[in-house]
């Protein structure tokens, strides 16, 4: 098991090998992701009790809490690929990562977008500076100054190395801006209605719940590895084996 | 040993090369002269910083029951902006005269030698600037109480900030103008500072002990000590390698 895990980490690292591996996983990553997102849809908007307190409207949680859990997730896991360019210099870690800033960047204005919908009804405001929906706001220009970064750096070895370093600084900062937030919230906010003191979730809430969030991971692989083979064709479009892939098409 | 330039006056006989903390102390002697004689890029902040505040009397209000709530907030967001200024111009005239490089290839450890330009830095632009910080507190109504806790809040602070600020100049040390680009890597890491600054303020300001406050900010300043030397030294490995 190991020594398969550690062939396909290396068989990873080549551009041909990871177009034609990636190929075989694209329409398992698209099926799961279609299943588990009409899945979890249907069940969470229509089939999964009212909220008590809210009515209705906490159904948006569906969309809120699987891209809120994204956003976080796909920092880190750039940091972690950052972490795998900057040490054993592979360069498809560099070409996830790429994928993936505008995913995460647009998982991230999700979860505020949801958020601030969702506090109409509950806050009666678009925007509140709670601690969560701030410091997601905060992750958000992170995104923005990683993108930003790659773009304004020219050789693109420099800047997939500077990426990597930034998202690595950010990973080890966004704790402490995650801990100051919350002190500052608590310093500065009479207590209000807060997501974590809402009454615990039957099954039938969760379970959709829990649906949904496999899902857009499974939309993640899905679309990095859709954005990720494009961008390899692109690097690699020099080489024999991009022209023979693109004619036999 | 993969450091050629250390070792070549051993090689070639010319006896052994200086030790590591020789070329420390010479590194620092090489920032102070360079930094003193650019006196506008060390003055200039300054104004900037006294200018920004300046700016919110005219903008809000020059009452005292405005002013002085927001005190804090305004000083410490100019002094974040102002090091952020100060520190853009950091590394770039190294890079471009190619000091950087040699730097890099002679073989000494990188991280010491760029804590001691950050360092030399912080002594001569950080530091005015924690002086200068109680007479702008006077002109915005600030509570005598807390004038001294502003400029300990600030004394510990902007040394975080120039520590973290260095990793964004060293990154966009080969983009031409990286005014821009770099605020926005580096604002978002600022935010605990400013957080625990502020909170230091409004803690003396409403006669509560600010120590828990200074404390957190004075850990902030040990972990930023331990590890962006670090960051900044792979930084200025990666802008030598896009010349």
């Amino acid at each position: 098991m190991w020594k398969w895990l550690t062939t396909l980490y290396h068989r990873l690292g080549s551009p041909k090998w990871f177009y034609q591996i990636t190929g075989r996983w694209l329409p398992w990553f698209a099926i799961s992701a279609l299943v588990l997102l009409s899945v979890g849809l249907v069940w969470g908007l229509v089939y999964a009790p009212m909220d008590y307190q809210q009515g209705n409207s906490f159904r948006i949680i569906y969309l809120h809490v699987p891209s809120a859990i994204l956003a976080q997730s796909i920092y880190v896991m750039m940091a972690i690929a950052g972490v795998v360019l900057l040490v054993w210099k592979m360069k498809m870690a560099d070409v996830v990562a790429q994928s993936m800033a505008p995913i995460g960047a647009g998982m991230t204005f999700m979860a505020l977008a949801t958020g601030a919908i969702w506090g109409v009804p509950t806050w009666g405001t678009w925007w509140m500076w709670d601690a969560r929906l701030t410091s997601m706001l905060i992750l958000f220009f992170l995104y923005l100054g990683l993108i930003a970064l790659r773009e304004a750096l020219k050789p693109q070895e420099v800047a997939a190395k500077a990426c990597a370093l930034l998202a690595i600084v950010g990973v080890i900062n966004i704790p402490i801006i995650k801990y100051s937030v919350d002190w500052w919230y608590t310093l500065h906010q009479p207590a209000t209605f807060t997501l974590t003191q809402k009454p615990a979730m039957p099954a039938s809430m969760w379970l959709p719940l829990l649906i949904m969030v496999l899902g857009f991971y499974a939309l993640l692989g899905w679309s990095v590895l859709l954005r990720a083979r494009a961008e390899v064709l692109l690097r690699e479009r020099k080489s024999g084996w991009v022209r023979e892939t693109l004619e036999k098409k | 040993m993969k450091s050629p330039a250390r070792f070549e006056a051993v090689v070639q006989g010319q006896g052994n090369p200086p030790g590591d903390f020789a070329v420390f102390k010479a590194a620092l002697l090489r920032e102070w002269r360079l930094q003193v004689r650019r006196r506008g890029d060390l003055l200039n902040p300054l104004v900037f910083f006294a200018l920004v505040v300046v700016l919110f009397p005219l903008g809000i209000s020059p009452t005292q029951e405005i002013l002085a709530p927001v005190a804090p907030g305004v000083l410490w967001v100019a002094a974040l902006l102002a090091t952020l200024m100060s520190l853009d111009a950091l590394f770039r005239p190294d890079l471009l005269d190619g000091s950087l490089e040699q730097t890099l290839v002679s073989g000494y450890p990188v991280a010491p030698l760029a804590l001691a330009k950050v360092g030399v830095h912080w002594l001569l632009s950080g530091l005015p600037l924690v002086f200068l910080s109680p007479f702008l507190g006077v002109m915005l109504y600030l509570p005598w109480q807390a004038q001294g806790v502003l400029m300990l809040s600030l004394l510990l602070g902007s040394l975080a900030l120039s520590l973290i600020g260095s990793i964004g100049a060293a990154l966009t040390a080969g983009v031409g103008k990286s005014g821009v680009l770099m605020t926005l890597l580096v604002l978002p890491l600022y935010i605990p500072i400013l957080i625990f600054g502020t909170g230091a303020m409004q803690a003396a300001i409403v006669g509560n002990p600010p120590g828990a406050h200074l404390a957190l900010l004075g850990a902030l300043v040990l972990l930023a000590l331990s590890l962006s030397p670090w960051a900044i030294a792979a930084g200025l490995k990666i802008a030598v390698s896009g010349e």
